[in-house]
């Protein structure tokens, strides 16, 4: 769950076009130096980052969508308090990263406007239905899957708020992607119809999965200078030659098939080669045609304008009595 | 005014005597909410066993232009280290 293509301001510039500034900037991150949200920085660092983390934490929100429609339905309390637990884990890693957004100078409340006008995106993996409950186990194991091939690189990320937001977050996520895989185990070694189900759901979310790492590296437009100030860590193709080379042998040892007749072992590269997903579908979807985005954006603005009074009456509340608990 | 739930800086004090250490931030009304989301977000797992919180606009920090005048004096002061001095083996353990 994190950002897919994130628009950047400017082009990269070589050493001869920066200012003194930029220069001195430029040394502290290629020194492994973290920038911390004081600390002069150029705009479009500055801009580049709020609409990333933006666009991650709002991932995180809009993510626990899909999985909070299966909650009421889980199979057994167990599963039901499991997965109660990890979309509670989403709202935190969205609350941790709109807090390291904001030290770049954005409101929280500007970021929620964005989100539900339309003006940020989120990513699109979570525009696609959740249609039973072996979806939850896909999900799980291939989509938090694919965000931790992500999010674990950004550990390392120059912008100090960021990087420590993800260590805490690939923390907890591990927890997420087994859940899943727990999921799936269970489902492909129970009867033939729960079989058809884990197949069906692998098959569904195989290549809107894949696309998660954004579109392929010959297309991808804005990865130069976010890799240059270190706020993308790994291009697009290399997260997911990674994730399709870990994943296949998981998917074997359920006893699936993962979705893709190009699917085959290269030994000279040491990896799989694997088929395209459709990237017309991709820009689609991220256009706001994608089967769920109305139902997404509208629960959203739902959750946001139904809570407008409590929001509200909590403020004034809070201004008329105004406690002060000493520490302890 | 704004209607934005002001911001809050969480400390959370782990369980084996260190001291209170920052963890992150969140949004809350008043002090009390505060600490139940801390409680929420920050210690979902054993993080803790004891919250502060403080709103954000209370911190007063140091800038990072005040690098130099503030750190580098202790630079030259290598004698605040213990291996500074030469003490003979047959002193034993000191």
């Amino acid at each position: 769950m994190y950002a897919q293509i994130v628009k950047s301001t400017g082009t990269l510039k070589s050493r001869e076009d920066m200012s003194p500034e930029e220069a001195h900037f430029q040394d502290r991150i290629d020194a492994g130096e973290k920038i911390e949200p004081k600390d002069w920085m150029p705009e479009g660092y500055r801009k580049n980052l709020i609409r990333q983390i933006g666009q991650h934490g709002h991932s995180e929100i809009v993510g626990q969508l899909p999985e909070g429609n299966w909650i009421t339905r889980a199979p057994t309390l167990e599963r039901k308090a499991i997965l109660l637990a990890k979309v509670q884990d989403e709202a935190g890693h969205g609350l941790y990263l709109y807090c390291a957004a904001e030290t770049l100078g954005v409101s929280r409340d500007e970021l929620t406007e964005d989100l539900l006008s339309g003006k940020m995106k989120y990513s699109s993996i979570f525009n696609y239905p959740t249609l039973n409950w072996a979806d939850m186990g896909a999900v799980g194991w291939l989509v938090d899957g694919a965000a931790i091939m992500n999010q674990v690189p950004l550990q390392r990320t120059s912008f100090g708020p960021y990087s420590r937001a993800m260590i805490r977050i690939c923390k907890e996520e591990s927890f997420h992607q087994r859940q899943g895989y727990d999921i799936m185990m269970k489902m492909a070694q129970g009867s033939d119809a729960q079989k058809r189900m884990a197949q069906d759901a692998l098959n569904r979310f195989w290549f809107p999965s894949l696309m998660m790492f954004g579109p392929s590296d010959k297309d991808s437009v804005h990865s130069a200078q976010s890799m240059a100030w270190k706020i993308k860590i790994n291009t697009n193709d290399e997260l997911r030659q990674k994730f399709v080379d870990q994943t296949v042998p998981q998917a074997k040892y359920l006893g699936l098939t993962v979705p893709d007749e190009g699917l085959t072992w290269n030994e000279e590269k040491g990896g799989y080669d694997f088929s395209e997903p459709d990237w017309t579908e991709f820009f689609d979807v991220l256009r706001g045609n994608g089967p769920c985005n109305t139902d997404r954006l509208d629960a959203r603005i739902k959750a946001w304008e139904d809570g407008a009074w409590v929001r509200d009456g909590l403020m004034a509340h809070a201004r008329k009595k105004s406690p002060k608990v000493a520490a302890e | 005014m704004s209607k934005e739930w002001p911001l809050w800086e969480v400390f959370i004090r782990g369980q084996h005597g260190m001291s209170h250490r920052h963890v992150g931030s969140l949004h809350a009304a008043d002090a009390e909410m505060a600490i139940k989301n801390a409680r929420d977000v920050y210690t979902r797992r054993n993080e803790g066993v004891s919250i502060w919180v403080v709103e954000s606009t209370n911190i007063s920090a140091s800038a990072p232009s005040d690098k130099g005048p503030l750190y580098e004096p202790s630079n030259s002061k290598v004698y605040r280290h213990p291996t500074f001095f030469d003490i003979p083996d047959d002193v034993g353990a000191m």
